[in-house]
């Protein structure tokens, strides 16, 4: 326990607040706000932006970034729901099958960026491309209906009120921060965003690291398929479109910076819930769409500013 | 000097100093009509002096004039204003423009802001021709020109504006033989149309081949300045060496020797020398050329060199960092490694601590421990895999207690610490990587003196703890104080090597200056 506190108290504590400060206007100014339903929406809402959001935390802590998420959840989607609708396969085939198509896209990230020393900013960005046309070709592009098939994952347990696919989500974050903080293969990632030569003179080849971080965040953006198809009962080819900006907004709200070499798991996650509850409040309010945008974007420059002014005054001190 | 030829150029009295003096009344004259060569050994003075004259530097104290006239060029854009230029050793180019856009670069004419390229191209065109480049096409793209082309482009650049001191660093360092004859031919061309040429050059029959006069610098002094016909080669090197210190070089070689032999401790007695590091015939492109050492464990060996002479690259070969293409390095009598990358140097037993630390060898904004521990973190883990954190402090703070590393915690970012600081930090890195051999390059650049001095000591004491280092150094007395061996090189290659007690500096310099095959010789004058 005292563990999480500790992990809490670092660079989250801010974060924090300013949730609990969200919630608390939210609640007072639209009454029913801070209710059980409504908490419990937004949580089944989030398992697939939080597991693109810690794909992407451990990317850009690395150096890079991944433009492919969105399309890759999309793709994973149409072959989980294609798999089980029309070729018939059995559930846990059809989920293997939906994280592989993650993966190899991660891998190819990957490999790509690191073999040709191809920036990961173009090579994610062809994937997003590739994985949407695919996402396409799979499913001819039409909304592909799967019905109850996966209610175990999607849909809220009566007696808990959540998902299994938001347990998952929690566990992916906690075990995602363990590997980040309490392994060789986290302190690799930092180091390598930190400063990539000094790395390789070190004697540490930071290229599998790099694979494998870009594996891993396709692997999520899979599962994140996975959990976007059980939460709507189907898959629609236009999924995901704009999940890498979200995703990108949430790791950057929680601290992480751009240039690599800082970041942390949870304080994505905490993002993640900042934009939930921002959306989820905004909507309660009755803003509309257009106005929902420009408060969520006004938030994310804001929370930049806001943590780099902290930073600075504190490395003053 | 005779009364009767006039300074273009007269320099008085320079005095520059940081921690140290740089320069100490320093005095210089340019004449028109003339090339006068500056030479020194590294840290001579040179650069600073080159950049006071060019306005990139205020000097502490000097007098100078420019054509009779006060001279004190508060900018570099002032000083070219005024004509005076300068070609620096490496000239930048931005490989993207035009041959004409990169010459006229800054004062590109125009036309309301759009730059007029007739006028342009016209310029650059006829300024090409006045250094004999005339077949260079000015609307080509400079990444066309090979790298001593875009030496003389930049020769060609200054002289395209107003230009009375033409300042010349190395000007032939990266230029291949005809290039070098080509832009020493058209040297003695502007020389004879009036032009005052100050020359810097580590190339001494360039100097003696070409040089009107010559202004031999030393610690900041000038220590010789004299006539080019009256000097020669030997006594040139003579010149940059320091006079004999008593105790050093004075004494008969034997005794020194023994002096050394009694500081170290009893365990690397010399029938126990064995070799632990062997590099045969390594070559990496133009940089290192055909070097062949060896180092014994226990043993420091120098490696000195001129800037350019491939002492960076030498070591960069070596520990993988950049490929080598011929040659190859063992460890002890072992076969030969395949060292193509760091990763496999380190496994050989081999560590690197680089001259930049901030952009090789630190990672600034983590802390300490992260630093040390960085090249060892999978054998602290436990199951390979996970972090210990209670066996990682116990061994970085092992790793850290002989270096007396000031910091307030291990946790303190690195990047905060002073640079002889950091510096320990990098050693601590590879005490606890247990590596038997390290590639030590300009270990006290950048450091204050009382760190310099801890930083020798810790260099010995790996050294006498059975380690083989091998020191790439600029400074020739810290290598003469710290080295058992010094190996010189000159542009690539290796130019000698020396004993303690039977080296003197005299010699150390002259193979740091020694000519080689495609020298420009033709001392036709």
């Amino acid at each position: 326990m005292t563990t999480i506190a500790r992990i809490l108290r670092r660079e989250s504590t801010g974060l924090v607040v300013v949730l609990a400060a969200l919630i608390l206007v939210f609640g007072l100014s639209t009454g029913h706000f801070v209710s059980r339903v409504t908490l419990l929406t937004i949580a089944n809402q989030v398992p697939a932006l939080t597991m693109a959001a810690v794909g992407m935390t451990l990317v850009i802590i690395t150096g890079g970034i991944d433009l492919s998420v969105g399309s890759v959840m999309a793709c994973a989607a149409a072959v989980l729901a294609v798999a089980l609708t029309e070729w018939q396969w059995p559930l846990p085939v059809a989920l293997a099958a939906a994280t592989a198509c993650g993966m190899l896209s991660g891998l190819f990230n990957g490999l790509v960026a690191v073999r040709f020393s191809v920036p990961s900013f173009i090579v994610t960005l062809g994937t997003l491309e590739i994985a949407r046309g695919l996402a396409y070709l799979v499913t001819d592009s039409r909304s592909v209906f799967v019905g109850a098939r996966l209610d175990a994952i999607g849909a809220p347990w009566p007696w808990l009120g959540v998902s299994t696919a938001v347990l998952v989500a929690l566990t992916t974050v906690l075990l995602a921060q363990m590997l980040l903080t309490r392994t060789v293969f986290g302190r690799y990632v930092v180091a390598i965003g930190t400063n990539r030569e000094a790395v390789r003179l070190a004697g540490i080849d930071p290229r599998p690291v790099e694979i494998a971080v870009f594996a891993l965040a396709g692997i999520l953006a899979g599962v994140a398929g996975v959990f976007h198809v059980a939460y709507l009962e189907s898959a629609d080819p236009n999924a995901g479109l704009g999940l890498e900006l979200s995703a990108i907004a949430a790791v950057v709200i929680g601290g992480s910076s751009l240039m690599g070499g800082r970041g942390s798991v949870v304080g994505s996650f905490l993002g993640v819930l900042i934009i939930a509850v921002l959306q989820a409040g905004l909507a309660q309010a009755g803003a509309s769409e257009p106005l929902k945008r420009v408060v969520t974007g006004a938030v994310i420059v804001a929370a930049v500013v806001v943590d780099g002014w902290r930073r600075r005054r504190r490395a003053v001190a | 000097m005779d009364g009767n030829a006039v300074a273009t150029l007269e320099v008085r009295d320079v005095h520059k100093a940081y921690a140290a003096p740089v320069l100490s009344g320093v005095d210089l004259d340019v004449r028109a009509g003339e090339i006068h060569a500056l030479v020194g050994a590294n840290g001579a003075g040179k650069s600073t002096l080159t950049r006071i004259v060019t306005g990139l530097l205020s000097p502490d104290r000097a007098t100078m004039r420019l054509g009779g006239v006060p001279y004190h060029p508060a900018s570099r854009r002032q000083a070219e204003d005024l004509g005076v230029r300068l070609v620096p050793q490496e000239a930048p180019a931005i490989t993207t423009l035009s041959v004409a856009e990169q010459m006229f670069l800054g004062r590109l004419p125009h036309r309301g802001g759009i730059v007029a390229r007739r006028r342009l191209h016209e310029q650059a065109s006829s300024a090409l021709v006045r250094l004999g480049l005339g077949h260079i096409d000015p609307t080509s793209p400079v990444a066309a020109l090979g790298v001593g082309q875009r030496q003389l482009l930049a020769i060609a650049a200054a002289l395209a504006g107003e230009c009375r001191v033409l300042i010349l660093d190395e000007p032939t360092a990266a230029l291949g033989h005809a290039d070098a004859e080509r832009l020493l031919h058209h040297l003695r061309d502007l020389r004879s149309a009036g032009m005052a040429i100050l020359y810097i050059s580590h190339r001494l029959d360039e100097i003696l081949a070409i040089g009107d006069r010559v202004t031999v610098l030393r610690d900041g002094r000038v220590v010789e300045a004299r006539a080019v016909a009256d000097t020669t080669r030997d006594r040139l090197v003579a010149a940059m060496v320091p006079p004999a210190v008593p105790a050093a070089p004075s004494v008969p070689a034997g005794s020194v020797a023994a002096t050394v032999a009694r500081d170290r401790p009893p365990d690397t007695s010399e029938h126990e020398r064995r070799v632990a590091l062997r590099v045969s015939r390594l070559s990496h492109g133009t940089a290192v050329r055909d070097v062949s050492l060896s180092v014994d464990a226990g043993e420091i060996v120098g490696l000195y060199g001129l800037v350019g002479a491939g002492r960076t690259e030498l070591l960069r070969a070596i520990y993988g960092a950049d490929p080598h293409d011929a040659g190859d390095v063992r460890r002890a009598d072992g076969p030969p490694l395949s060292i193509r990358s760091p990763m496999d140097a380190v496994r050989a037993g081999i560590g690197l601590i680089p001259e930049d630390r901030a952009a090789h060898a630190l990672l600034g904004s983590l802390p300490v421990r992260s630093n040390v521990l960085l090249s060892s973190l999978g054998r602290l883990a436990r199951w390979r895999w996970f972090v210990d954190t209670g066996r990682e402090t116990s061994a970085a703070t092992t790793a850290l207690a002989p270096l007396d590393v000031r910091c307030r915690s291990i946790e303190q970012p690195v990047g905060e610490l002073s640079g002889g600081n950091q510096q320990k930090v990098v050693v601590a890195r590879w005490l606890l990587r247990d590596s038997p051999v390290l590639l030590v390059d300009e270990p006290t650049r950048g450091v204050d003196v009382g760190a310099r001095a801890a930083i020798h000591a810790e260099l010995r004491a790996l050294a006498g703890a059975g380690r083989a280092l091998l020191v790439a150094s600029s400074e020739l007395d810290e290598l003469t104080t710290l080295c058992d061996r010094i190996v010189v090189m000159a542009r690539g290659r290796v130019t000698g090597t020396f004993t303690r007690g039977a080296w003197r500096d005299v010699d150390l310099q002259a193979a740091a200056f020694a000519p080689q095959d495609g020298d420009v010789l033709a001392a036709a004058r």
